[in-house]
């Protein structure tokens, strides 16, 4: 059993890690598909990437369900860890998380069972968070949509493969929806739900 | 010893996560009005708590900040915000708008074209575009979930029955991704057009409302109007009295009790550096012949 002195540790410097990496999360949320990069390190439990991890300290707290997917729940440290550095409250139940881990994207449930907001508050939404392979090779996607100068180029290497056909019910679903933060080390891309994106093959 | 130790930027770390998470749903959903327990800041409501709030929980070390009020780097409001980041997180300061990383901005934006690592904040009075039309928050709020926007039409109609053009000179309300309308803050609808499709990130904090919007770099902003009363800018008929700028939002000053008024650039980085490239207006040479006059370069 691990004790509180062995699980690894977060931020050095809680304050400035904290800013650098929401600017790099924020710079992805508002050019969707670019690359960004998440500088600062802190401990990373069993399963979890750096980039995952730095996300966690900066944006969870007790404010904050989180929902995590069998791989991410199954690691007694995961939890844990997650549990001493943010507070943030796991949740059973998706449908009321703020935040969503998902490692092993192959059994990702339906989006739908995700929060998608309402629309008179479409912001109370889930932000689903993906561990992905891969996101600067793999198959080639085209972006469009608010903070992408015309087209962007995505390539990437994600479970599930599916997951950007998946994304299309944002369209209809708008303002509500799901928006994606897609983690690969410490690279970074987000795709909010305004973004609609076309597959270009390998 | 007996300074008060604040944390980086003023505000605490749980209070910064809350505003960031605000600021990444207002990305992702542009021109909705993220609702944020915004905080009492050591400054009145009107003075620029929303953006102030917004500016604390991006800011970071590298950063460079301007702060204008009206277009200004020089009055009251911009220099006790720029103050107050300069003390609270050591952060370097500019009025050059090129140099700038964040811009906190009262009523305007910058003359000179923005480019995408900067990011604009705007101070926010009233975030709700048609409050003024509907007093009711429940009302509004489906208003926009419906994108029930006639009413917002009927206003502007209302002017022209009226005076015979759209009248709404400030404040001017504009639908962003062809579907949220939006407050720009009071800004002059002369600035309306540099929203559309500009490389910057603009955010948008109300604090004494509690909302925060956004519109990412690249979104269609239009404002709105009608196809027979086309969206007209608005500026005074003249050039800047000191730089002769043709194309800059002007504001007309009063000289003296006899009806004398000259009218000069409302951004004064932009007015400033005109003139130190060597454009004169019709009264800049005043100010030149008073420094000389002084003796000294100040």
């Amino acid at each position: 059993m691990t004790t509180i002195a062995e699980l690894p540790p977060g931020f050095a410097d809680k304050v400035l890690s904290a800013q650098s990496t929401f600017r790099s999360v924020m710079d992805a949320m508002a050019r969707p598909g670019s690359v960004q990069r998440i500088v600062p390190g802190a401990g990373t439990p069993d399963r979890m990437m750096r980039g995952t991890a730095a996300i966690a300290l900066t944006l969870f707290d007790h404010d904050t369900p989180l929902w995590l997917d069998a791989r991410m729940s199954e690691s007694p440290d995961v939890v844990k860890w997650l549990k001493f550095h943010t507070g943030a409250p796991v949740v059973q139940d998706s449908s009321i998380a703020s935040f969503a881990l998902i490692s092993d994207g192959g059994a990702l449930p339906p989006l739908e069972r995700f929060a998608l907001g309402t629309s008179e508050y479409p912001d109370r939404s889930t932000t689903v968070i993906f561990q992905v392979d891969s996101l600067d090779a793999g198959r080639s996607f085209e972006l469009r949509g608010p903070g992408i100068d015309g087209v962007a180029m995505l390539n990437a290497a994600i479970r599930p493969f599916d997951l950007f056909e998946r994304l299309r019910v944002n369209e209809a679903l708008f303002p509500r929806g799901t928006d994606v933060v897609l983690v690969a080390d410490d690279a970074v891309v987000a795709i909010p739900r305004t973004t609609r994106i076309v597959s270009k093959g390998s | 010893m007996n300074a008060p130790a604040y944390n980086f930027a003023y505000l605490d770390e749980q209070t910064k996560r809350m505003i960031r998470r605000a600021i990444l749903k207002a990305i992702a959903i542009p021109g909705y009005q993220v609702p944020f327990a915004s905080r009492e800041m050591p400054m009145p409501y009107g003075w620029g708590t929303g953006g102030v709030q917004v500016t604390a929980a991006i800011l970071g070390p590298a950063d460079v900040l301007k702060v204008i009020d009206q277009g200004s780097d020089d009055t009251t409001n911009a220099i006790s915000i720029r103050k107050f980041f300069a003390k609270t997180a050591g952060v370097a300061t500019t009025t050059a708008t090129e140099d700038a990383t964040v811009i906190q901005t009262r009523h305007r934006i910058p003359e000179a074209t923005l480019h995408a690592d900067q990011v604009l904040v705007y101070q926010v009075p009233i975030p709700e575009p048609l409050r003024f039309l509907e007093p009711r928050e429940t009302e509004t709020r489906r208003m926009h979930a419906l994108a029930e926007y006639g009413l917002m039409h009927v206003k502007l109609y209302e002017d022209i029955a009226r005076f015979g053009h759209i009248a709404t000179a400030y404040a001017y309300p504009v639908k962003v991704n062809a579907r949220y309308v939006m407050d720009p803050s009071p800004t002059p609808k002369f600035d309306n057009p540099k929203m559309d499709n500009c490389p910057a990130l603009q955010l948008f904090g109300a604090g004494r409302e509690k909302r925060i919007y956004a519109i990412p770099p690249y979104t269609k902003v239009v404002s709105l109007d009608f196809e027979d009363h086309p969206f007209e800018p608005y500026r005074f008929n003249a050039p800047c009295a000191l730089c002769g700028a043709e194309n800059s939002y002007l504001d007309e000053i009063v000289t003296d009790d006899k009806g004398g008024r000259m009218f000069v650039c409302s951004d004064t980085d932009y007015c400033e550096s005109r003139q130190a490239a060597g454009h004169h207006g019709s009264l800049s040479a005043a100010p030149y012949k008073e420094k000389a006059q002084g003796g000294t370069n100040g």
